[in-house]
């Protein structure tokens, strides 16, 4: 009972960064057709930020505040400098630029900051753990979960109930209609990569706090993790995103903790057989996106 | 007066494909304007080039007397001109209320936003009937209905039309047509793309035949009706 309760919470908290990854990456596939193969990249910005900051002197609250603004700088700057020039270009296109973009960062960080992981020191009370009855929680998978729920409900308050959401929203179905609306597509189009990129600062602050360092391929497994939830869910769909991310992250903890030892080094391998099964019952993934059909 | 729209010899290529051939038109100020012609003729492509969605090759377009020649759509809207496009185009999954919300923040003032938006509400009733249901839900007549409402929300003083009442039921055809008079009446400059020649000949005050991208006919409505070249250019397709 103990062990499926620490799991439970160890499984919400993994896979709330995933859900919040995929969201990242469904948002802007929905509006411009990217498959933002970079993501990772800016996850791994964000955990570089808080990195330095700290280096440089910074409290540490600061510079988790400072790694939310370098994730979002990130996905702005790729947005501006590498995806907004292709705008309209074929998803294959898209895609190998977005391989480009990722290639070049790996490279810039190995070379500018290290290859190997840097540490990442919180103060140790962070890391403390709390007693509920009898049974001990961490701290950091807790407010893990609470800070993925929170990013989730500010997400939707965005979505549903802000003329940007509403923007964002019909940018996904017909963004030229937008335009011709008056709207400048290329703010919506900013602000969803923004968005993006804010998650994606959530995540490797979590990431972070929970692993103690960062290295250049920090951001590139979980986000590999959210494809596949993207594709699990339903690609373009934002609800589908976020349940792909959470039963990824519940099927690996589960694995992880539940599966024989001798059948550890498959863990992913059953992730991902999980995943496939799921597809074959369902192609369009859990919640498919709503097709917009144009007359 | 000057004029509220004057294409001068405009040039629209797709790659190899010229779909718009030096063509004038003009819509005189409070007037209703007909562009009539076939399938493929070039009226879509001739309103799109006017709201800033298309690339312009050759010629110019101005807006109540200002060059508005190859500006962002954004600028056209600031102009004072708004589209009702070819399909209708609504935001399907987003509610009927959303999609005028939506195209009423261009106004850049809530206030007055919500009280174009009630404005709306108050003239087409079956809007405010379905106000949070998703546009998609609505019917080909509803959605066209949202699409002038939408459009109207700007505040324009020039609406473009693209075939506003292709695919629908007569009596929503007739409806649509009032509606056309209607904002005519109120001082709106219309240009209107139509299939339905007998009608937008009834409502217009001059009409422009396009064929394979170039005019072929123009003139007052009661001249065109009874014109064999009209006939033989538009009919005939
Ligand atoms: N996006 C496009 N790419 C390439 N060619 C196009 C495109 N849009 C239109 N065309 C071509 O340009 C020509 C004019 O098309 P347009 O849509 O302007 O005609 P239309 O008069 O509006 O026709 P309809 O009555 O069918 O709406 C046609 O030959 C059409 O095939
Ligand atoms: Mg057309």
């Amino acid at each position: 009972m103990e062990l499926l309760l620490q799991q439970t919470v160890n499984a919400l908290s993994l896979g709330g960064v995933y859900a919040m990854l995929a969201l990242g990456l469904a948002i802007v596939f929905s509006i411009v057709r990217l498959i933002n193969f970079a993501h990772g990249e800016i996850m791994t910005f964000g955990g570089y930020g808080i990195f330095l900051s700290l280096v440089f002197g910074f409290p540490p609250v600061a510079a988790l505040i400072i790694g939310l603004a370098a994730a979002v700088v990130m996905a702005l700057a790729m947005e501006r400098t590498a995806f907004r020039a292709m705008r309209g270009a074929d998803v294959v296109s898209l895609l190998i630029t977005s391989f480009a973009v990722s290639e070049i960062l790996k490279v810039l960080f190995q070379n500018g900051i290290s290859a190997r992981p840097v540490p990442i020191t919180f103060p140790a009370s962070w890391s403390g753990t709390y007693q509920v009855g009898d049974i001990t929680f961490g701290v950091v998978p807790t407010v893990s979960i609470l800070v993925t729920l929170a990013a989730l409900a500010g997400l939707t308050f965005l979505l549903r109930r802000t003329v940007s959401g509403m923007a964002m929203r019909a940018a996904a179905e017909d963004i030229e209609m937008l335009r011709l609306l008056g709207i400048r597509a290329n703010r919506v189009v900013a602000v969803a990569f923004a968005l993006s990129g804010l998650l994606a600062g959530i995540a490797a602050v979590i990431w972070t706090a929970q692993r103690g360092s960062v290295d250049p391929m920090m951001g590139f497994f979980p986000v590999l993790k959210a494809f596949i939830a993207t594709v699990l869910g339903g690609l373009g769909s934002l609800g589908g995103a976020v349940l792909g991310g959470f039963a990824i992250g519940i099927v690996e903890v589960l694995a992880q903790a539940f599966l024989p030892e001798t059948l550890a080094p498959y863990r992913d391998a059953i992730v991902l057989a999980a995943v496939i099964a799921a597809l074959l019952w369902r192609p369009d993934g859990l919640l498919p996106a709503a097709k917009t059909s144009r007359s | 007066m000057e004029n509220a729209l004057e294409i001068r010899n405009l040039d629209i290529r797709y790659g190899a494909v010229q779909a718009v051939r030096d063509v004038s038109l003009t819509v005189n100020a409070g007037k209703v304007t007909a562009l009539l012609g076939a399938n493929g003729a070039g009226k879509t492509t001739t309103v799109m080039a006017v709201a800033g969605a298309r690339k312009i090759a050759a010629g110019s377009v101005s807006i109540f007397g200002k060059d508005m020649t190859g500006a962002p759509e954004d600028a056209i809207v600031r102009s004072g001109v708004a589209i009702s496009p070819e399909g209708r185009r609504v935001f399907a999954s987003l509610s009927v209320e959303e999609n005028l919300t939506l195209a009423g923040s261009v106004l850049g003032d809530s206030a007055l936003m919500a009280e174009r938006r009630s404005a709306m509400m108050e003239r087409f009733p079956i809007l405010s009937e379905r106000r949070t249901q998703p546009a998609g839900l609505l019917s080909g007549g509803e959605q066209q209905m949202l699409a002038v409402a939408r459009a109207l929300m700007s505040m324009p003083k020039l609406l473009l039309m693209d075939e506003p009442s292709l695919g629908l039921a007569p009596q929503m055809v007739d409806q649509i047509f009032a509606i056309v008079e209607e904002l005519r009446n109120e001082g709106i400059s219309i240009l209107l793309v139509e299939q339905n020649a007998a009608l937008s000949l009834e409502v217009a005050d001059h009409a422009v035949v396009l064929a394979n991208g170039e005019v072929a006919a123009e003139g007052l409505p009661e001249d065109l009706k009874n014109n064999s070249l009209l006939h033989a250019a538009y009919l005939a397709a």
